[in-house]
């Protein structure tokens, strides 16, 4: 990629496309052969049954998320490619953590998680599942708190994002 | 109606007059419906990759999408290089083909690909189809996209069963396709913004590729270099998209362009980059290609603006309407640039393309120089195809061109086989022109039982096979940068004999062992009614100049040593 724009950040791509069989493949088949990188991958229907909406968080530089847009607008099943960008846009993602916990430690790492919006979704003999939904942050944070405890297992959605209305013109 | 039957119905709607291709177990009901009846003609090929070409011949001579048919498995993945091919080259293909039944879908069935699958990343867009009522919008469908924007191939899979079942059929006036919306104008403001830097530039130069074949601009190119006393370079693909003869055209530039081209692109400082995408093959070093230059760079694809140099004058959209709005811009602004094309003149004179003639050695460059002269003094149209190699970049370099549409070659994919089936699509496109391929005896090998359909389908096409009994390019990067070693890159002249060849196929066969024979034995093959190979011996160590070498600056290009051109 010639010219400026060159150093590499992190971007928050959605894309309506229709929903047919084939559509996710044709897009993250176009990510891998132009060497795009995506950090996280969510799809899921829509407010109308024929469209789905994909979030992808990938790590680019300016040019090549312009090349990213430009190619994706190509795929005859994409109907529309923007950029989330931070300030304009709401972001969700969703996470399972299984913690390990001995049953002596299990009321104060309960109480740790409500305090940080987490919900409990399970409880065994020697781990508890917490669910968490936030802004990708609050998970990040949530995995930081719980850490010392020892994370047996971990799952995230990756991140769903809108435009917040309010910053739509 | 057969859904079978729905597939001709909807070729016959989308005006297509000949189909290239081959039946096979998946796609029975397809032909048994030809067999029932259509004005389709259908041309059999000998392999599918051979109706794929020929498909692109034929899109590429008339302008008008191509199709070819296959059936599943082997029959689909032989077509997957044809495929790539028009991709690579936007070349407008429609190509169908059978697939098992929909209840064996999935389960490895006889002669079951995935051939959606396999093509996904060469296609620009594909369709299973698993419903019959789905057909008639899905063809209408595949050749709008074919054909619209930048071009390209499309491939439509069509389930046994599908073709069995019956519907109702109605074909659709209008695509519903809400995810594909190509371009249709041009900003005037980026066009204003053209002009200008035009106006401005000292040392412009129009650097133009084969969108403008693709657009029907060629017309519209000419006005714009004429309105403004523009320079141009011509590359391989957009061959014809300028008349080769027009004082303002300075030819192709890139790895065997002239040096005054590359020289021309080296200097500049501005680039007019109308329906081209910086291939490698004409950048060399991307750093160093054009150094001094602004960038225009008019496409109608907005992803190849910027993919590979940017540009500070980004211009999208369809090419012919948008090169006749800037013809006229520019020629309000009473642009002129003398001393540049002074100068450009002088190198052009300077550095003419050259080589050494020696006594009793049939020189590649004199054979094709024979043809050309031989073609030039026939009345009909003349339509040239070329396969890949050192023949095609003579051919680009002593060939002259002065119509759209008449110069066919594998460019980004550099398919060899290419010239032979493509001839004969481009004949099945235009029976009244002469059509002539210039092959390499590598490639002709490639691909040369298509012979077969050139004789049997009655379309008349000369290959004059530039035979120097190598794999002659990669010979010359063996000789340049491998230290002479020759590995297995010797074919021989002697085998196949090519002229024998030719007769077992039905065709006529010559062979020039001189420089003497070639005149008289040329004019034969012309006047021979049938198809002809020529044979023409060449000198097996002549190398392709000049040259730049991969990586290199275009600037740095090398001419042939002078010991040997003096």
């Amino acid at each position: 990629m010639a010219g400026t724009g060159a150093e590499m950040s992190s971007h928050t791509i959605s894309v309506r496309l229709e929903n047919t069989p084939g559509a996710l493949a044709r897009v993250s088949q176009l990510f891998s052969r132009r060497g795009y990188n995506i950090q996280s991958l969510a799809v899921g229907p829509t407010e109308r049954d024929d469209i789905s909406r994909l979030t992808l968080r990938v790590d680019c530089n300016e040019n090549s998320l312009e090349q990213i847009e430009k190619q994706m607008h190509k795929l005859v099943n994409v109907l529309r490619v923007t950029e989330l960008k931070p300030d304009d846009s709401l972001e969700r993602e969703l996470a399972l953590f299984t913690v390990s916990v001995a049953p002596d430690r299990r009321a104060e790492l309960v109480a740790l998680s409500q305090v940080a919006g987490a919900v409990v979704a399970d409880i065994g003999r020697d781990a508890i599942t917490f669910e968490v939904v936030g802004r990708p942050d609050q998970v990040e944070a949530f995995e930081e708190l719980v850490r010392p405890y020892g994370v047996r297992e971990l799952v995230r959605t990756g991140r769903i994002g809108l435009r917040r209305p309010s910053r739509t013109p | 109606m057969l859904g079978s039957d729905a597939v001709l119905r909807s070729l016959e709607h989308e005006g297509v007059d000949v189909a290239f291709g081959i039946p096979g177990g998946a796609i029975l009901p397809l032909y048994d419906a030809i067999a029932r009846g259509t004005t389709v003609r259908h041309v059999l090929a000998r392999h599918e990759q051979g109706a794929g070409h020929m498909a692109e011949g034929y899109a590429r001579a008339s302008g008008k999408v191509g199709v070819a048919i296959a059936t599943s498995g082997p029959g689909a993945t032989n077509l997957v290089t044809a495929i790539a091919d028009a991709w690579m080259d936007s070349t407008p293909l429609v190509a169908i083909t059978g697939q098992v039944r929909s209840e064996l879908i999935g389960t490895d069935a006889f002669q079951e690909i995935d051939i959606t699958g396999i093509t996904m990343p060469i296609v620009k867009h594909s369709w299973l189809v698993q419903d019959v009522r789905e057909l008639p919008a899905v063809l209408k469908a595949a050749f709008h996209v074919a054909r619209t924007g930048r071009q390209g191939p499309v491939l439509v899979d069509i389930a046994k069963d599908v073709q069995e079942a019956e519907l109702d059929f109605v074909y659709p006036d209008e695509v519903d396709l809400p995810g594909w919306r190509p371009p249709s104008k041009v900003h005037p403001r980026q066009l204003a913004a053209a002009a200008d830097a035009i106006a401005a530039a000292e040392r412009p130069i129009v650097y133009a590729g084969g969108g403008v074949l693709n657009a029907d601009a060629a017309a519209e190119l000419r006005a714009l270099v004429e309105a403004g006393r523009l320079p141009a370079v011509v590359t391989l693909m957009g061959k014809g998209g300028l008349p080769d003869s027009h004082p303002l055209n300075y030819g192709p530039p890139g790895m065997h362009g002239s040096k005054y081209a590359n020289w021309a692109l080296n200097k500049a400082d501005l680039l007019i980059a109308v329906g081209t995408r910086f291939d490698d093959r004409v950048t060399g070093k991307l750093s160093a290609f054009a150094p001094g230059a602004k960038v225009i760079h008019f496409d109608i694809d907005a992803a190849e603006v910027g993919k590979i140099r940017h540009a500070e004058i980004p211009v999208v959209g369809p090419l012919k309407l948008g090169l006749a709005q800037l013809a006229r811009e520019v020629k309000a602004r009473g642009v002129t640039h003398e001393p540049w094309l002074k100068q450009l003149d002088e190198w052009r004179e300077q550095f003419p393309y050259r080589y050494a003639k020696q006594d009793g050695v049939l020189k590649p460059q004199t054979a094709i120089e024979a043809v050309r002269d031989a073609a030039a003094g026939l009345a009909d149209d003349v339509v040239w195809t070329t396969g890949v190699g050192q023949h095609q970049m003579w051919a680009m370099q002593y060939l002259v061109c002065d119509e759209p549409r008449s110069f066919i070659t594998s460019g980004g994919l550099g398919t060899m086989g290419y010239g032979l089936p493509a001839a004969i699509g481009a004949k099945a496109a235009r029976p009244d022109a002469t059509v002539v391929c210039i092959d390499g005896d590598g490639c002709f090998q490639m691909t040369c039982q298509e012979l077969a359909t050139a004789a049997l389908e009655r379309l008349p096409i000369v290959a004059v096979v530039i035979n120097n009994g190598w794999l002659g390019m990669v010979r010359q990067w063996q000789e340049m940068f491998y230290d002479e070693r020759f590995a297995e890159t010797h074919l021989t002249q002697s085998v196949p004999a090519y002229a024998q060849l030719a007769e077992a196929y039905g065709c006529a066969g010559f062979t020039v062992e001189s420089e003497a024979e070639l005149e008289e034995t040329l004019a034969a093959a012309f006047a021979c009614g049938r198809s002809a190979v020529v044979d023409v011996r060449c000198d097996p160590e002549e190398k392709c100049f000049p040259m730049v070498p991969a990586g290199a600056a275009a600037v740095d290009v090398l001419e042939a040593p002078e010991e040997v051109l003096t």
